[in-house]
């Protein structure tokens, strides 16, 4: 696959950064990232199996960090399974030989587009584009919400640190809808 | 004569800062006031007291308050594309190089042509339009509306587009406090003391409500004091949001609130990157509202000249401001209040030189004329007030000279918000108005003025009360001392004499004959009053006007104000900006677009994109010297056909379905069967809605026992994700089935064509010859030494074609590898365009045809609904109307004259048929030019079509004068026997 | 309007999707029920000025369809369930 070279969501070929007053928007592009869903029935033999394998399974709308794997509850009996990409790119096979026929493992890697946020405080910032309660959460907690008419999945890693995973396709309008917000916010 | 009615700093020195001038104009003229100042009280502190002209009589009118009440003193602010209308003066905040213009006048405001209209006032009543405006109908289009449009109205609209961005927020609490009077301050200090989140929003620009128009102490200090103290504790409170320019416009279900926070009205142009107003939706657990009162005049002949104002305006002015908006001013009042004003102005050593207490004995003022028992019955001074005529308690007569007159007929409640889930205000006659009523917005408390506790006292303590409440807390602060004057009202409406006209609601022109008209023809409830006078439907939803009006109704037809009723408010409070409501979503922020994986390479290529949905697809990619679209299309369609084209399909939608009940769920989805689909197999799937009509279609393959990849239309992508959520959730929760969407995360190529195979195995690791990976084959594959990719043998052109699809960060290195490893074959890629013209040769069905109208038998796929199985619209699709023999059959069209042009949307008729509803036989729905069989063809529904190949019929499109002579053909206009597809 | 999530405790509305009367869980089987069961099914239904069981999609949200019982005069919201439950409790088993 040397032959091939990847673009960014962005149009690029390498991680976008930008800085806005305090607020620092980084593109990840080191992560791998593929769903897991219980097979009807097999809660059980997959907790089991994920536990085995060191995947965290953790509860409704919480994100909990691992080595190599980190996950965040997306819906009843799914989560989305995150690892570094330069050691996980086929995450989804690795995660489909770990679990068994206990799960149903899709890749996603290439379905988002991933931007963390770094600022003191990021409240200012992101009451402009969502209605989660991002100074009242806890740090872990994980939600799907809208910032522009994008769905997009909004991890709280800090009261100045989050991730944001929004469609890959509307990564532009995604990043210039944060950029306003900041300066608007800052 | 600078600031000529700007009283002495040491008798009044006002909340402005007077070591600091602002430059501004009205109608072009220079002026100068002070940062506090709002233009209504630079533009009284001038002497300037004509401010507009009044909507319907072209009255000359100025501010009858100090707020956002005001009817009369609507102006134009800013120029170019941030002309705003309809602004109110009382509430623009004053800043260096503000421009206003008056509105709603013609030549000037002085001089206005359109005050013809108060001369012909009889003409203007009440219903004049409704009665006169009839007959003939045609009239009222041509000549009436346009007529009537350009004597009313008020302010103009700019052409320009507006330069400033509008924000959207959301905030969360468990206090939302709405109003920072005395209530306010002490219900959000009670509840952030507490320690609890609060948001204390007030729509002016400086806190303190009332308190900064008064003088009197709370505590030891001075009630604006008072005020500026509790505002900078509740500042240093982390847990508390204090919002000034801020209106809480609406109350919403459960606990929502929004509100408008004007961030940059109060500049010139607002700083880089900022919004000029933020639309921001609350959260709250629990809300105040302490939104005080507003006074209400009294109706007497000509009451809208300019000087006469509220009585507590004419104060609020002189203490807050510092201005006197008269060198001789009168108060006329019903209540104690009203002495407030006289006694204010005088320590200001403004000449107060009468008060006209409409009330019979009691004491009199000390050191100012004081009469009881008397009532101002008129006026004079066409364009600002010269003299009052007061009708004293022994019935004599007396003109007094006045440039200005303050009026009290008592103060109403501002229930609005408590209003606007239809809670109904109770009339309190204790005070002589309407208080907040029973069944509010869940969770909101209303303390102060708002619920006719009009001390200051109580205005502390039912706001400390009303947050320990709300939040139930057991103790709260102790409350300063202040004044706990009783309300002493004699209710006066209007006062009964002469014929004149005496206004009640100035803003839409509604006097107190208009109310008698409306009592005359029978309108005489509320609502019907509302609606026949336009009482209370003007901007300011008739604040001032209301009660009044209604009053004068109870009075005339012999009921109680209770009986009579009131009207209700609805959001908004006051009125908001249309770019406040479409926040960021204007031009191309309008909605975010979404990019195709090959978007990069077509804009270096000067593709032209075309939108669908959100998606930005190639339409076509010209090629040098091609000047007009058809050329650049024929182009990429002949080329295809004649070797290889490729085309980006990332934006079909895309499903993974899995689980051990994956074939079982999709045979119960889709009409057609896929349990039994082999595994490395796709097929093309229907599915229909449970009413038997067609709701979308794609391929499906088998990617695993189970594991399947579902593909959706562009346009249904969400919709049927969201179906199959309903069905796997609702319907079948027994079956093991997950769903993920991975439409993004594959990068999608079409490669049609004679040589796609020859092409894509230069690309491809494995064997893809005919017998290796035959039509209809899919499965995983890799490229270009690894890369782990996909690929389907599906076609939608009839040529033999392949999807391939890579990790969407490939997409773009993809298509130019494709491009670069098979130059020998010329590739050429194709956009939408090409597209249509080959699946339209082609004769499969798509947008014109999925019409949400069509069955599968329409579409001539009437045997793909298996009747073996249960299935969504499987038996819906059987009702007698979906299965006639002459219903509509999907054909193909094309002109008999290969010249002529054809229409989508035209309609089938017969030869020889009239042109009329009766003989309609079905219509075109797609339609494109075939550089392949030279001529323009199409697809339609006909009725009966399946039995009328080969006919002639005519195409008839009467918009477009086209009525043409075409061939009946089948759907399947190139390559029929499909030896194309499976070579 | 705040729906009172059964997983995710109070979401704003406008996350949802609103689908309808929540009777169209009760889907009739199509290899016995005829025309008539499913016109009734698909097009009859009731209208009622107070409390009404609906269906709503947290679309923006975990995918969840919700059984909400609303009232429609008042927007009152008494009870917010899994779809999935209570189409089990109906004896969707298959």
């Amino acid at each position: 696959m040397a032959s091939l070279q990847a673009m960014t969501a962005l149009g690029a070929h390498g991680a976008a950064v930008v800085e806005i007053g305090p607020l620092r928007i980084s593109e990840r592009l080191d992560v791998a990232l593929a769903s897991v869903a219980a097979r009807r029935g097999r809660m059980a033999d997959l907790a089991k199996t994920a536990k085995a394998a060191g995947i965290p399974l953790p509860e409704p709308a919480r994100h909990q960090s691992g080595e190599p794997y980190s996950t965040f509850w997306v819906a009843p009996e799914m989560w989305f399974v995150e690892a570094p990409y330069s050691s996980h790119e086929l995450i989804a096979d690795l995660l489909k030989t770990a679990l068994g026929d206990a799960a149903s493992v899709t890749e996603q890697t290439d379905a988002w587009v991933v931007f963390d946020l770094a600022a003191p405080n990021l409240s200012p910032v992101l009451e402009r584009l969502c209605n989660v309660d991002f100074q009242v959460v806890a740090e872990g907690y994980a939600t799907r919400t809208v910032m522009e008419h994008l769905g997009v999945y909004l991890i709280k890693r800090g009261p100045g640190s989050a991730r944001i995973y929004g469609p890959r396709s509307s990564a532009e309008s995604l990043l210039h809808a944060l950029e306003t917000a900041a300066a608007a916010a800052f | 004569m600078s600031q000529s009615h700007r009283i002495d700093a040491k008798l009044a020195g006002g909340q402005i800062d007077r070591t600091r001038t602002l430059r501004f104009t009205f109608d072009g003229i220079p002026y100068q006031g002070h940062p506090g100042d709002t233009l209504a009280s630079a533009l009284l502190a001038n002497g300037v007291r004509l401010m507009g002209r009044s909507f319907k009589y072209h009255r000359p009118r100025g501010p009858i308050s100090a707020g956002s009440e005001e009817p009369n003193a609507l102006v134009e602010l800013r120029t170019g594309g941030r002309q705003e209308p309809n602004t109110r003066a009382t509430v623009a905040e004053l800043y260096d190089g503000l421009e206003a213009n008056s509105q709603n006048r013609w030549p000037s405001l002085r001089f206005d042509a359109m005050g013809i209209n108060d001369k012909l006032s009889t003409f203007f009543a009440a219903g004049f339009y409704y009665k006169t405006f009839m007959w003939p109908k045609s009239f009222w289009e041509k000549l009436y509306e346009p007529i009537i449009r350009r004597a009313a109205g008020l302010g103009s609209v700019t052409r320009e587009e507006d330069p400033d961005t509008y924000d959207k927020g959301f905030l969360h609490c468990d206090l939302l406090v709405i109003g920072a009077g005395p209530a306010g301050l002490m219900a959000a200090l009670t509840a952030g003391r507490a320690g609890k989140r609060v948001i204390l929003a007030d729509e002016d620009f400086r806190m303190g409500g009332r308190l900064n128009a008064e003088t009197f102490a709370v505590g030891d200090s001075q009630g604006a004091d008072w005020a500026a103290v509790s505002v900078a504790e509740l500042s240093a409170m982390p847990n508390v949001r204090l919002m000034t320019r801020t209106t809480v416009v609406g109350a919403f279900d459960h606990g929502i609130y929004s509100a408008v926070e004007r961030v940059s009205d109060h500049l010139l142009t607002p700083a880089a990157g900022k919004p000029r107003q933020v639309l921001w939706r609350i959260y709250t657990g629990h809300a105040i509202l302490a939104g005080g009162a507003t006074e209400r005049p009294i109706a007497f002949e000509n009451n809208d000249r300019p000087g006469i104002m509220l009585a507590g305006a004419l104060r609020a002015y002189a203490t807050r401001w510092g201005v006197k908006v008269g060198e001789r001013i009168a108060v006329f009042t019903n209540n104690d209040d009203g002495l407030r004003t006289a006694l204010d102005l005088q320590a200001k050593g403004v000449d107060v030189v009468a008060v006209i207490d409409s009330r019979e004995g009691g004491d009199l003022l000390p050191g100012i004329r004081h009469l009881r028992g008397a009532e101002v019955i008129d006026s004079t001074g066409s364009l600002g007030l010269k003299s009052i005529t007061v009708r004293q308690s022994n019935g004599r007569s007396e003109t007094i000279a006045v440039d200005a007159l303050g009026v009290s007929g008592g103060w109403n409640p501002n229930v609005n918000i408590h209003s606007h889930h239809r809670s109904r205000p109770v009339y309190d006659a204790s005070i002589a108005a309407f208080v907040p009523g029973q069944d509010g917005p869940q969770g909101l408390l209303v303390a102060g003025a708002a619920t006719g506790a009009m001390s200051t006292h109580a205005a502390l303590k039912t706001g400390r009360d009303a947050a320990m409440a709300a939040l139930g807390l057991g103790t709260g602060p102790d409350l300063p001392q202040a004044e706990d004057a009783p309300v002493r009202i004699t209710p006066l409406w209007h006062v009964g004499h002469g014929k004149g006209r005496a206004w009640i609601d100035q803003q839409n022109d509604v006097t107190v004959k208009d109310v008698k008209l409306a009592k005359q023809e029978n309108f005489t409830s509320v609502e019907h009053l509302k609606r026949y006078t336009t009482l209370g439907m003007a901007t300011d939803q008739g604040k001032t006007g209301n009660v009044i009006g209604l009053a004068i109704m109870a009075e005339l037809t012999g009921r109680s104000i209770p009986e009579t009723g009131t009207t209700i408010y609805r959001p908004p409070y006051t009125p908001v900006a249309m770019g406040t409501l479409a926040g960021r979503s204007r031009g191309k922020e309008f909605k975010p677009f979404r990019l195709t994986p090959s978007h990069h390479w077509a804009k270096e290529q000067g593709a032209v994109f075309v939108e669908v949905g959100n998606w930005l697809r190639t339409q076509w990619v010209p090629k040098a010297g091609e000047t007009e679209w058809r050329q650049s299309v024929d182009r990429e369609v002949l080329a295809t056909r004649k070797s290889v084209g490729i085309c980006d399909v990332t934006t079909l939608g895309k499903i993974d379905i899995q689980g051990t009940d994956a074939g079982a769920f999709l045979d119960r989805v889709y009409a057609n069967t896929f349990s039994t689909l082999p595994v490395g197999k796709c097929r093309y799937g229907l599915m229909l809605r449970e009413d038997g009509i067609v709701f979308d279609d794609g391929t499906t393959a088998r990617m695993g026992e189970n594991e399947y990849v579902m593909t959706t239309t562009t346009a249904n992508a969400v919709t049927v994700f969201r179906h199959l959520e309903f069905c796997r959730q609702c319907l079948w929760p027994e079956m093991d089935v997950q769903l993920i969407s991975t439409t993004e995360a594959w990068a999608q190529f079409s490669v049609a064509g004679p040589n796609a195979r020859k092409l894509l195995q230069k690309i491809v690791d494995q064997d893809i010859s005919d017998a290796a990976f035959p039509y209809m084959g899919a499965g995983s594959i890799t490229v270009c030494g690894g890369l782990r990719a996909r690929l389907f043998r599906i076609s939608f052109s009839g040529e033999l074609a392949y999807e391939i699809a890579v990790p969407t960060r490939y997409g773009d290195a993809l298509l130019r590898e494709m491009l670069a490893k098979g130059a020998e074959y010329d590739p050429i890629v194709y956009g939408t365009e090409a597209l249509g013209v080959m699946r339209i040769e082609k004769g499969h069905v798509a947008g014109g045809e999925l019409n949400g109208q069509s069955t599968a038998l329409n579409m001539g796929l009437g045997k793909m609904v298996s009747k073996k199985k249960d299935a969504i619209g499987m038996v819906l699709s059987q009702r007698e109307g979906l299965t006639e023999e002459s219903g509509y059959r999907l054909v193909g069209v094309k002109p008999v004259n290969p010249e002529a042009k054809l229409t989508a949307g035209s309609h089938f008729l017969e030869t020889g048929a009239a042109a009329v509803a009766e003989n309609d036989g079905g219509w075109l729905t797609s339609k494109v030019y075939s550089p392949h069989l030279g001529c323009d063809i199409a697809l339609g529904y006909l009725k009966g079509g399946d039995r009328k190949i080969g006919q002639r019929m005519r195409i008839v499109n009467l918009l477009a004068g086209l009525d043409t002579e075409v061939e009946i053909i089948s759907p399947h206009m190139f390559d029929p026997e499909g030896e194309r597809l499976r070579g | 309007m705040i729906i009172h999530h059964p997983i995710l405790g109070p979401r704003d509305a406008q996350e949802f999707v609103y689908l309808g009367d929540a009777t169209l869980i009760d889907r009739p089987d199509g290899m016995t029920a005829g025309v008539e069961a499913f016109h009734d099914y698909l097009y009859n239904r009731d209208n009622p000025a107070g409390e009404h069981r609906e269906l709503w999609y947290h679309e923006q949200g975990d995918r969840s369809w919700l059984v909400v019982t609303r009232n429609t005069v008042t927007h009152e919201i008494t009870k917010v369930e899994l779809a999935r439950d209570v189409a089990r409790a109906r004896g969707r088993t298959k």
